[in-house]
């Protein structure tokens, strides 16, 4: 394994009866490293999650996470990792405050409950019980309980699912606070300007394989694909040109207009736009 | 303010690269003690205590079944035994609090595990460096407080409306002492090993409550021990409930009723035996087969 790696995952395959939920799949996720998981519903990112989680059992492959095989995880492992499922959770008599503290005893140096309340948003709400929360809500606490145990490696999956466009922004800063403080933290999402807002490395993960890797800047060639320059022809009907050299292309424009360019754009493939394209489902636009 | 709310001076985070993000394995500095099972079994059982009672209704029903069942039966079945010394009320006082602390602890450790792994409370549980002992621990108390009240509560009902004598020795308050453990704890252990039995926790009920209610019948609960057929009582007797009834009625009806047993005697060391080889079976029997998912997902 390689100095720093947080996870190591070699040729991992997983099947529920005739469904194959990962087919071979490969990961390398450094110490430190904000990794986001991407792909279609059913594409196996759960099922990979909670391989590295050591909560499902795998039928073959490698799995190395913070230098140990999470099919047998001893409690000084499982106090470094912190985890959000995807389906949580109980719902309890117990007030939001109580949970928060009960769980911190668990770990032998959990961060301060009162903090990490505060850091998920949920202040006004430690003394209500859980049962009374709504959707959002209990998603904070879930992952009020995923950092409580202050983990080296945080594991979540589809954490912000129900979150306010506040709660969301407030959780990003959780996250970059967190991997500030040098956590090495995996997510999945389905929210794309989530994964590029937060993740140092993407992989794109299609019928239980990786199917693209790399920054969300350049994912799949993002960073080296033409631009497509928009403007007004004088007839007032939007044209465009595809371009490896947009620059040259909006010089000769200029040119052209003798001036200012009507209903200038030039555009890149976005993140969605790879996004699609990888997974097969591409716009016809 | 309760053990919970006591929360430990909390380590602040490290400062960044103290010793997080170069050592992925992070062996050398993580040596601090990881809290103990005994503690945290104290912590869980606190827990529990103040849930189980935030449930009012569960309160109240848990409390109230076996009080209406002894009024019920005490009250059709109330003739004096002949050559007994005692009423059929006093037996079904003894046989109620039998069957209180099977509930107490069988029936409800059964249905409450069920769900609790079916709505992943215990998936939770074991993503936290939690050792799987405080959890059982933590049950145990919650079974001993309920099974200790419920039984403190048969106890007034019966000394105060059907005149059942509290044990007037130290040596019969020694026997209601062990009696009482080893049957709380053997019925808890089999109430643990049967939550894995029903697949979901919808069916956990049913899974659980048939049997305990065959049991209650072959074992002398709700029919006299001298009216039920021998061979029920024999399959009966190779559970703790039939052994829990009859160590019961030796510490509070006369010894002249021991002539209602089958053996013509209390039969207290057989008691012990059999109530001591539940525990111990219960316990590996438990090991065994507890499971922390349902059936199915691995
Ligand atoms: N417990 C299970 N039993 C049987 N099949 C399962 C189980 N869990 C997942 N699967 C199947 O495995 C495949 C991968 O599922 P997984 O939950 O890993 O997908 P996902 O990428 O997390 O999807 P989503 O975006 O919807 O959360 C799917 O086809 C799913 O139907
Ligand atoms: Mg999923």
């Amino acid at each position: 394994m390689a100095e720093g790696d947080a996870v190591r995952v070699r040729g991992l395959r997983k099947r529920y009866g005739d469904v194959v939920a990962l087919d071979g799949l490969d990961l390398d996720i450094r110490a430190g490293e904000v990794f986001g998981l991407l792909g279609p519903n059913g594409a196996g990112k759960s099922t990979t999650v909670e391989i590295l989680q050591g909560h499902r059992s795998r039928d073959s492959g490698e799995v190395s996470v913070l230098g140990a095989d999470p099919a047998a995880p001893d409690r000084r492992w499982k106090a470094r990792v912190g985890i959000v499922w995807q389906d949580e959770s109980a719902v309890t008599e117990m007030t939001v405050g109580e949970t928060v503290r009960h769980f911190a005893r668990y770990y032998p140096r959990p961060r301060d409950p009162a903090e990490v309340i505060a850091l998920v948003g949920l202040e006004a709400k430690a003394r209500s019980r859980v049962k009374e929360l709504s959707g959002g809500q209990r998603r904070r606490l879930d992952v009020a309980l995923g950092v409580i145990g202050g983990p080296r490696l945080l594991l979540l999956d589809e954490p912000t699912t129900g979150f306010d466009p506040v709660a969301r922004r407030q959780f990003w800063e959780l996250i970059r606070t967190l991997a500030a403080e040098g956590t090495t933290i995996i997510l999945t999402t389905h929210y794309l300007e989530e994964a590029e807002a937060l993740a140092d490395r993407l992989a794109v993960i299609a019928a239980g394989r990786v199917v693209a890797e790399g920054p969300p800047g350049s994912l799949a060639g993002r960073a080296e694909a033409r631009a497509t320059v928009h403007w007004a022809g004088p007839d007032g009907v939007e044209r465009s040109e595809e371009t490896g050299t947009p620059t040259a292309t909006v010089t000769s424009l200029a040119r052209r207009f003798d001036g200012e360019i009507p209903g200038l754009r030039v555009t890149r493939p976005t993140l969605e736009d790879v996004y699609l394209r990888l997974i097969g489902q591409e716009d016809p636009r | 303010m309760t053990a919970a709310d006591a929360a430990p001076p909390a380590a602040q985070p490290e400062p960044d690269g103290a010793d997080g993000a170069g050592t992925a394995g992070g062996t050398g500095s993580d040596r601090e003690r990881l809290p103990g099972a005994w503690q945290l079994g104290l912590l869980r059982g606190a827990m529990e205590i103040r849930l189980f009672f935030r449930q009012r209704e569960q309160v109240v029903f848990t409390f109230a079944f076996p009080i209406v069942f002894l009024f019920l039966f005490a009250s059709i079945f109330s003739d004096t035994m002949k050559n007994t010394g005692t009423t059929a009320s006093q037996y079904y006082v003894t046989s109620m609090i039998a069957s209180g602390i099977m509930s107490t602890s069988f029936q409800s450790l059964g249905i409450s595990i069920a769900i609790e792994r079916d709505e992943k409370v215990l998936r939770r549980l074991r993503g936290t460096p939690m050792p799987p002992a405080a959890y059982f621990l933590g049950k145990i108390w919650l079974v001993l407080v309920t099974g200790v009240l419920e039984t403190a509560v048969l106890l007034a009902f019966g000394t105060t409306v059907y005149g059942v004598d509290l044990p007037s020795t130290a040596g019969r308050w020694l026997t209601f002492g062990w009696v009482f453990v080893l049957g709380i704890t053997g019925c808890a252990l089999l109430g643990i090993a049967i939550s894995s039995v029903p697949r979901s926790g919808r069916s956990a009920t049913s899974v659980v409550v048939l049997p305990f209610l065959v049991l209650q019948f072959i074992s002398g609960v709700y029919i006299l021990i001298d009216t039920i057929p021998n061979w029920m009582l024999t399959v009966g007797s190779f559970f703790p409930l039939k052994w829990l009834c009859q160590g019961l009625r030796s510490v509070f009806l006369p010894q002249a009723a021991a002539a209602l047993e089958p053996a013509g005697a209390w039969e207290s060391g057989r008691t012990a035996l059999v109530l001591g080889a539940w525990c111990l079976g219960g316990l590996l029997l438990c090991l065994l087969t507890f499971r922390w998912k349902n059936r199915g997902d691995a």
